[in-house]
């Protein structure tokens, strides 16, 4: 199991190691080179020339990679040209990373809470209206473009609901701990804070739900199908335990296997979501930084961004396969 | 009275756009406490859906059950789903063919014995759980305590049987169902599976349906033989006389399927020609007709009637095969 | 429902048996008799057939020039308001004062071709890959499955707006490019997959032994068994295609020329004034709704019928 782990964080560098090379070309690549995408195309030639010698442009190609390693692996990367200009990107992710968490946390949780109960259902009642019904809403809800739907719950639905569209809490005066405004409300015992910041996640995260919603859905539905089709419901069911006793021990913690691994998978939708879900609703996380970022071309900001948005995925995936081998006894004792 | 009385049971499947196919025809048979019966016939013959049947563990929805299974005088297919859920792994025990996929693979082996004790036994997890270190020693699985909390798959294809057995027997039902119990194991594996079950229903006097195309099992276990063709009855008798003077040209043509030690060099297997697929539907005559050497043209006109041709044993058939004549001399 | 598995399969096939059962029957002709009852199915390739017809005919069908700006007069004298309903324009005009039912209409053209397009470089290139490493292995597979792993772990719409920042100057064929590239490694892993599977099997085996040339085991063994996963794929992939250019547009990195109009990109440029004139961004996002939903119900039908397991 630790040998595992430490054979999946090796793997982890790695990725990133290769990625940062991706990202290194991708930088040289760009229209003008780096000088232009770090400064824009309005530069003076003399702050251009200071560039490139303070970016060792001037030096052999490995050279200037091996510093651009060096200077990421301090942190430093770059001050933003336009989603915060003269802030340092670094600054702007960490001030912009709880948000997110929160956004997308509660994202999760509601399609776990509806996705998992759901599918169990439609799979118990297969081929019935319920099932019908709810499989054709779920294949809707995955071809709906995720901006559009927030469109529609900022514009339509938010005025019905009273609920806000922007922002992530009103101009009130909370105290700051952590970045999380939920979290910090709570711990000062600011309930009106918690709650305010609580009511501007509920829009977002509900359009940035729908996705990962509709495919932990069709996956517990049909790992719940596999399983009732299995011989050991069947020996559950000649013992004459009770359906709670059945539905839970043996065909939930069958099922959820593959669940697991879908959530997982579906952080990356997340990600990618929270761009344009937070552009929608002007709320200041790293997927409006991002927005903004490939608005204006902000590269500094977006090779961060970048970097970090896929060390999240891959960990989280780690921790996934790693929670995969706790809940399969035959994966943990082999 | 008889401990189960099985009366006219049928069993149509229907499915959207298909025809009905009727895959238990009126079968009709007793078992005596602490008795041993034996369903005998191929694959396809009706007898795990008369198993599933009894115990109330057909689909709701695409099979449709009708006579009455009796059980010391109540009609099973009369109770509600909650008396009959009461009633499985309490009265009524059922031990699967495949050892491996009928035990929940996530479930620790001791949840999967004591979650039956205390649903019907009302016993709390610790005392459950020395009662089932007690089950699994029973039925011979070495250092049970430490067994219990180990997963299926750590354990052989023998041993995962014994626990099986274990969980069907842990509320000491009075009636035992055992689905084609020793087809997945081993040959040696099977004759210790067989002993044990053997073993154990004479010492707690349960009574025991063994299902089973496997006529050396019966041979060994059975004090009664059901057979069965495509649905219905066609033979059945006590074990001796069975296996002494089969009748019906369907169990004799099992019979003479089996390889013997004792036969005389150089003598042929003979096969059942054909398979089910050629049945006739048994409407229109008899449904083993197409495959059987004795056939006669009544045999695809008239559908044969089950008839008592005393000493206990009933028939289905137009023209049976002659007993041997040294069993009559002596009998 | 709890049915037993084992002893159920016997029933059904006894069942089929008094239908109409031939026996070795193909996947494939089994998987189009399943699909041919399939309303899920049919609805799907309804919405697709009445599409791609309306796309090719677009052209003859619109009533009027979807790049002319014919009552901006009105457009600029309302400031602010787009053309209202009237003769000639069922659904009156856009921004620029062009007619929004041609739009419509001839838009499904050019999302046709960014759907199609895009499908087809990202099987073509993931196609290549897949073969090489499945085929292969060895080294081979380490190293093409290596640069696949780190693509598949950047999420993919990222990687599609990323690889679109790339461009200096976005245009129709920027926007195919990157919805394409991030379905290579997609379809690459699912060759490979099926292939390494297939590398072991008696047929390929057989193959070998009768000294069957490798390349020609590949093409005429190996890879038409692997077609079924890839057109599941290929058809989840054009409904994809469709929503991400439309997301691409949304974050300004799609084509900035909107005179051959195309579904994603009226969504996307339409967000500033979403509350004002909400029925300019619901008629194309019901296009783009409705045609990947067909796409969808062909794509997951088609992977139900065609996988062995869920045949029930």
């Amino acid at each position: 199991m630790l040998r595992y782990t430490i054979r999946r964080l090796i793997q982890l560098v790695g990725v990133v190691l290769v990625l940062s090379l991706l990202l290194f070309a991708w930088l040289r690549a760009l229209p003008g080179g780096p000088v232009s995408a770090l400064l824009g195309e309005r530069a003076t030639p003399e702050s251009r020339e200071a560039l490139t010698k303070q970016l060792g442009l001037d030096q052999p190609i490995f050279v200037q990679y091996f510093k651009f390693l060096g200077r990421a692996l301090s942190g430093d990367f770059g001050v933003s040209t336009g989603v915060q200009p003269g802030d340092s990107a670094m600054e702007i992710f960490l001030q912009r990373f709880p948000a997110t968490i929160e956004l997308s946390f509660l994202a999760i949780v509601i399609a776990i809470a509806f996705g998992i109960p759901l599918g169990y259902l439609a799979a118990k009642r297969r081929g019935g209206w319920f099932d019908n019904l709810s499989v054709g809403g779920s294949l809707i809800g995955v071809a709906v473009p995720v901006f559009f739907l927030a469109y529609v719950l900022k514009d339509v639905l938010s005025s019905a609901l009273g609920l806000p569209t922007e922002g992530r809490q009103d101009a009130i005066n909370a105290t700051r701990v952590t970045g999380f405004f939920v979290f910090d409300g709570v711990i000062t015992q600011e309930w009106d804070a918690a709650l305010n910041a609580l009511e501007h996640l509920i829009l977002p995260a509900v359009a940035l739900s729908t996705i990962p919603f509709a495919v932990v859905f069709r996956i517990t539905r049909a790992a719940v199908l596999d399983v009732l089709d299995e011989d050991f419901v069947r020996t559950a069911e000649s013992k004459g335990l009770t359906a709670p006793v059945i539905r839970r021990r043996h065909v939930l913690r069958n099922a959820m296997l593959p669940v697991v691994t879908t959530i997982g998978l579906q952080t990356g939708a997340l990600l990618a979501g929270a761009v344009l879900t937070e552009k929608v609703f002007s709320f200041a996380g790293v997927g409006q930084a991002l927005a903004i970022g490939f608005e204006r071309r902000d590269y500094p900001v977006l090779l961060l961004l970048i970097i970090m948005a896929t060390i999240v995925y891959v960990v989280v995936n780690l921790l996934v396969d790693l929670s995969y081998a706790f809940i399969d006894p035959r994966i943990r004792t082999r | 009275m008889a401990l189960l009385e099985v009366r006219d049971l049928t069993v149509v499947f229907e499915r959207k756009g298909e025809q009905p196919f009727t895959a238990v025809d009126h079968v009709s048979f007793e078992v005596e406490p602490g008795q041993t019966v034996g369903l005998v016939g191929e694959s396809g013959c009706g007898k795990s859906v008369t198993s599933l049947a009894i115990m109330g563990l057909l689909p709701k929805r695409g099979a449709r059950v009708s006579g009455t299974v009796g059980y010391e005088g109540t009609n099973l297919l009369s109770l509600s789903d909650r008396e009959m859920r009461d009633r499985r792994g309490r009265d009524l025990g059922m031990v699967f063919q495949d050892p491996l996929s009928s035990l929940n693979p996530v479930v620790p082996i001791g949840v999967q014995v004591t979650e039956v004790l205390e649903r019907h036994r009302d016993m709390s997890r610790k005392k459950a759980m020395v009662e089932a270190a007690d089950l699994l020693d029973k039925v011979g699985i070495p250092d049970p305590t430490r067994r219990l909390s180990e997963y299926p798959h750590q354990l052989s294809g023998g041993m995962r049987q014994r626990a099986l057995i274990a969980i069907a027997l842990a509320c000491r039902p009075r009636l035992l169902i055992a689905d084609e119990p020793t087809t997945a194991l081993d040959v040696t594996i099977q004759a210790q599976i067989l002993a044990l079950l053997k073993e154990l229903v004479r010492d707690m006097g349960t009574a025991l349906v063994m299902i089973t195309h496997d006529l050396g099992v019966v041979a060994g276990l059975c004090d009664e033989v059901n057979v069965l063709y495509a649905g219905r009855v066609v033979e059945k008798a006590e074990r001796h006389e069975l296996f002494a003077a089969p009748r019906h040209p369907y169990t004799h043509g099992l019979l003479s399927s089996i390889p013997r030690l004792d036969a005389p060099r150089g003598q042929k297997l003979s096969p059942i020609k054909g398979s089910v697929a050629d049945n006739i539907p048994w409407d229109h005559g008899c449904a083993f007709a197409p495959r059987c050497p004795n056939a006669l043209d009544v045999c695809v006109q008239v559908t044969p009637a089950q008839e008592d041709i005393g000493g206990g044993r009933l028939l289905r058939c137009h023209n049976p095969v002659r007993p041997p004549v040294v069993e009559e001399v002596s009998a | 429902m709890v049915t037993p598995t084992r002893k159920k399969d016997r029933i059904d096939a006894l069942a089929a048996s008094s239908a109409d059962f031939d026996a070795g029957v193909s996947l494939a002709v089994s998987a189009w008799r399943q699909l041919r009852r399939s309303p899920m199915f049919l609805t799907g390739a309804v919405i697709i057939g009445l599409f791609v017809l309306v796309s090719l005919l677009s052209p003859w069908l619109a009533p009027q020039d979807p790049s002319e700006p014919m009552l901006i007069d009105q457009v600029v004298k309302a400031r602010n308001e787009i053309p209202p309903i009237q003769p000639g324009h069922v659904l009156g005009g856009d921004l620029q004062g062009r007619d929004f039912f041609s739009r419509l209409l001839v838009g499904s053209q050019q999302t046709l071709i960014v759907g199609v397009l895009a499908t087809l470089i990202g099987l073509t290139g993931g196609l290549t890959l897949g073969t090489l490493a499945g085929a292969f292995g060895g080294w081979v597979d380490s190293a093409v499955m290596r640069v696949v792993d780190v693509m598949l772990s950047l999420p993919s719409l990222l990687l599609a707006f990323s690889i679109s920042a790339l461009f200096a100057r976005p245009n129709q064929y920027t926007v195919i490019v990157a919805v394409a590239v991030v379905q290579i490694p997609v379809f690459a892993r699912l060759l490979r997959g099926s292939m390494l599977a297939q590398r072991h099997s008696d047929h390929v085996l057989a193959a070998t032994a009768l000294g069957v040339k490798p390349g020609a085991i590949v093409f005429r063994h190996m890879l038409p068994n692997s077609l079924g996963p890839v057109i599941v794929q290929s058809t989840l992939v054009l409904a994809t295609a469709i929503i991400d250019a439309a997301a691409l547009s949304f974050l300004g990195l799609g084509n900035p020329d909107d005179r051959i109009p195309e579904w994603g990109q009226m969504l996307g440029d339409v967000q500033n004034v979403f509350d004002t004139h909400p029925q300019l961004a619901f008629w194309p996002a019901g296009c783009i709704i409705v045609v990947a939903l067909g796409f969808t119900l062909m794509g997951e039908t088609l992977r139900e019928a065609l996988d062995p397991k869920s045949r029930r």
